[in-house]
């Protein structure tokens, strides 16, 4: 079997992303929300075309909405938006939110709010940081039983999308101590629930992030997602995905960077010939690409995982996020120092991947969480 | 996919019935049949093996029937190679420089005649080949042999040195790049000549590695004689056979991991049995650090050589990847070499004698050998060259 090998349908989703991402919502598109302080930070004239285009039921079933059409679809979709910057609820709300509901779920809960995400009208985001390291298991905000209701107390930060979400997956402790993976659940919460208050983040790549405190929030038992104490089964795949996701995104990114530095190093010129031939530039030019091959593989391998090829989609989820996050952090700098002094001017877009790249890294674990994980999986 | 599946059960079958046990363990650096006049089996198992797998052509399972191969189709091949590594069979016949470098020489560039006086000697390792490039001027620089082959009507005769070339003290003939025309351009006056090594003006002295071995040797050639029907390609247009010999040297380099022989346990094993475990985590953090690192990396390549695989059956591979695959894998074995013997600490600096298990001996002698593996068929620096150039295209 090819796995690895693009079909002819998904060649054309991705051209087809490509030209109307580069089309409608350019690098530009996202300096123009950045510069006008937009908040949330997208658009909803783009979020609703993009919706409309079914990007966001790719991965979906028909019966709510979707396009039923895999991972490596949306894939596709996620390296383009890594090209142009694309700022979007489409990560949290699809790639995590809509995700780990589809995972976890009730019938009644699926019906109810999945085709609400699928046309755009919710928004879903993951509220599970509590510290600056992403670290799940070490959760310890709490849900108290309480009757037939359930007592949420604790600060959630780093919350992806929090501002432009219409409810938080919200991870809480339900029993066990910090570590466990046993007495983890998840709750679907209404952000207009009394006592859920949420603050703006402004981090440096400008997108929508929130804090958010739960004071005394109420919730019923139908808001629990996945069953009690044991949302981890469904909370590490459905993190793993994001993680390859999110991986495709920054591969866009990369890509894209570095495709801009090599035409630099091209048509730049200095003591009277182009600086692309000098050899110290050409090397790092060069290992670079390799680097950025194998960054490929590893993506491509992981999403066609998600959509049933053989692999162990954990050793390929934190494969996937080290090495994409290792090479974005070395791209982004060889691009700025390879611009000069351009390189690090507002006005040159490198910033912005430079920016983004920062704040992605982060997102569901550094890369010595998952050089550590994947340490642990391989058994050493 | 089907028919693919049941070849699969067809060669598990058969590997099972055929391949004798004791080619079923890891071999040692001496035990491959590497062919030849000079070739000689370390067992009976080993030539009951060889032979075996000789009539069915898989010494060279992809090569076309008439030519001594097996007929397979690159996906066939590459199940047969699977279920061998799965099985742990040894190759029968080593991969060298006639089956991985000249042989797809001779099936581009080669006459019918060529091809049929060649190909099945080194399919059924009769003729064991070396690689005459380099000399003492011509390194990196390869385009400034000087070794001379001058026309004598219906042969040349050939006069000058060849270094570094692997084994020929083992090889029976030699493939050489001659200057056939001092006159033209650097380039333009090379040609590709195959050399029969028993004669009179060909002397070979080995030279001694740092891995201790003495893999490799300097060739002199004192009025030699090559015979005309012998010149591949072209004459004065043998840089273009040379060229295209050397990305399949670059792809042999790129997999010599999988398929060169050597330590027989694998960094993460090496880490489980010279350092502690604490839950299934070693306690040294450092060194933890660099065999993840190490072993995604090696993960990612080798996902990256399996996407080229499936690419190429489609049409789409580019052939100057083979430049960056190259060059990333020699790198890795070289981190390999060290990162084990940082794994192994004291205990991975045995050079000979007792203290040290065989495993043990053999550590620092890989490790010694993989500084070579970044020079041999291209250094690193040139690979970087080749892909600033034909890949990034860049301005020179
Ligand atoms: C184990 C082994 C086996 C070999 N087997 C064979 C064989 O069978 N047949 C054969 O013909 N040859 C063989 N070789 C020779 C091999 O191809 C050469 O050693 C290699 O091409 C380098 O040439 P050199 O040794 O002259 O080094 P040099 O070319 O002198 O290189 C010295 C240093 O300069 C660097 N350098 C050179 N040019 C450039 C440049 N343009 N830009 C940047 N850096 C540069 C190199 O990367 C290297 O670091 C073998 C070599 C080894 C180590």
């Amino acid at each position: 079997m090819k796995h690895l090998v693009p079909s002819d349908e998904h060649i054309m989703l991705q051209d087809s992303a490509r030209q109307f991402l580069q089309a409608n919502c350019p690098v530009s598109a996202f300096r123009h929300l950045r510069d006008n302080s937009v908040s949330p930070c997208y658009s909803r004239q783009h979020w609703k075309q993009i919706c409309d285009l079914g990007w966001s039921g790719i991965i979906l079933p028909e019966e709510y909405g979707g396009l039923d059409f895999g991972y490596v679809g949306l894939g596709a979709i996620m390296k383009e938006s890594g090209r142009t910057l694309l700022a979007s609820p489409l990560f949290a709300s699809v790639c995590l939110g809509a995700q780990y509901l589809l995972r976890a779920g009730s019938d009644t809960q699926k019906r109810d709010i999945l085709p609400s995400v699928v046309c755009g009208d919710t928004c879903l985001a993951l509220a599970i940081e509590e510290g600056p390291h992403h670290d799940p298991l070490a959760t310890l905000f709490t849900a108290q039983p309480d009757g037939g209701n359930f007592v949420l107390n604790g600060t959630k930060t780093f919350v992806v999308d929090g501002q432009c979400a219409n409810y938080f997956l919200v991870v809480a402790r339900t029993s066990g101590k910090p570590g466990d993976a046993k007495g983890l659940s998840v709750f679907l919460v209404d952000i207009d629930r009394k006592g859920v208050e949420r603050k703006q983040l402004h981090l440096l790549d400008a997108r929508d992030y929130s804090s958010v405190d739960f004071d005394n929030v109420i919730v019923g038992e139908d808001d629990l997602v996945g069953s009690m104490n044991d949302a981890w089964r469904y909370l590490e795949p459905t993190l793993d995905a994001a993680r390859i996701l999110l991986a495709a995104e920054m591969l866009g990114g990369i890509c894209e960077c570095f495709e801009r530095t090599v035409e630099y190093l091209r048509d730049r010129e200095q003591f009277g010939v182009k600086i692309g031939s000098f050899q110290a530039l050409r090397h790092r030019a060069a290992h670079l690409f390799a680097e950025i091959e194998l960054c490929k593989a590893v993506v491509d391998t992981g999403l066609a995982a998600l959509d049933g090829a053989p692999g162990s989609i954990s050793v390929l989820a934190s494969l996937a996020k080290a090495r994409l996050n290792d090479i974005a952090l070395l791209a982004t700098n060889e691009a700025v120092q390879m611009h000069g002094g351009i390189g690090v001017t507002d006005e040159l877009d490198i910033g912005l991947f430079l920016k983004r790249a920062r704040v992605a890294i982060q997102i569901l674990g550094d890369s010595s969480y998952h050089r550590d994980r994947f340490g642990r999986l391989n058994g050493y | 996919m089907e028919p693919l599946d049941a070849f699969r059960r067809e060669v598990v079958a058969w590997l099972e019935d055929n391949c004798p046990r004791s080619q079923r363990e890891p071999a040692g650096p001496e035990e491959l049949y590497q062919g030849g006049s000079k070739g000689c089996f370390s067992s009976q198992d080993a030539r009951t093996w060889f032979e075996r797998m000789r009539e069915k052509g898989w010494t060279v399972p992809d090569w076309p029937r008439e030519y001594g191969g097996g007929g397979l189709s690159p996906g066939q091949a590459k199940v047969l190679k699977t279920e061998m590594k799965r099985l742990g069979c040894r190759p029968p016949l080593a991969t060298g420089q006639g089956i991985a470098m000249l042989g797809p020489a001779l099936f581009e560039y080669g006459s019918e005649q060529q091809k049929r006086e060649h190909l099945p000697r080194i399919a059924r390792g009769e003729v064991r080949w070396c690689q005459g490039y380099s000399e003492p001027g011509a390194g990196s620089d390869l385009a400034n042999i000087q070794c001379r082959a001058e026309d004598k009507g219906d042969h040349f005769v050939v006069n000058g040195t060849k270094l570094w070339t692997s084994n020929a003290d083992r090889a029976d003939w030699i493939f050489c790049l001659v200057r056939t025309d001092p006159k033209a351009a650097k380039q333009a006056g090379i040609s590709f000549l195959l050399i029969d090594m028993r004669q009179n003006g060909i002397e070979v002295r080995p030279i001694e590695l740092i891995s201790g071995e003495s893999d490799f040797c300097q060739v002199f050639f004192e009025n030699a004689r090559a015979e005309k029907h012998n010149l591949l390609g072209d004459l004065n247009r043998g840089w273009t056979v040379a060229k295209r010999l050397l990305q399949h040297e670059r792809t042999l380099m790129s997999q010599l991991s999988e398929i060169a022989v050597g330590p027989k346990f694998s960094p993460g094993e090496v880490a489980r049995r010279y350092l502690s475990l604490e839950n299934g985590v070693l306690t040294n953090s450092g060194l933890r650090e660099q065999l993840v690192r190490y072993e995604m990396d090696a993960m990612a390549l080798a996902l990256s050589n399996q996407k080229a695989f499936e690419e190429s059956g489609q049409g789409r591979l580019d052939p100057n990847s083979t430049s960056f695959f190259k060059y990333y894998a020699t790198e890795l074995d070289k981190r390999r070499g060290e990162l084990k013997l940082a794994l192994m600490g004291t205990q991975g600096l045995g050079w000979s004698g007792p203290g040290f298990d065989s495993d043990e001996l053999m550590e620092p002698r890989t490790w010694a050998f993989s500084k070579a593996l970044t020079i041999a068929g291209g250094s690193s620096e040139v690979q970087l060259n080749v892909i600033a150039k034909r890949v990034l295209d860049l301005p020179e």
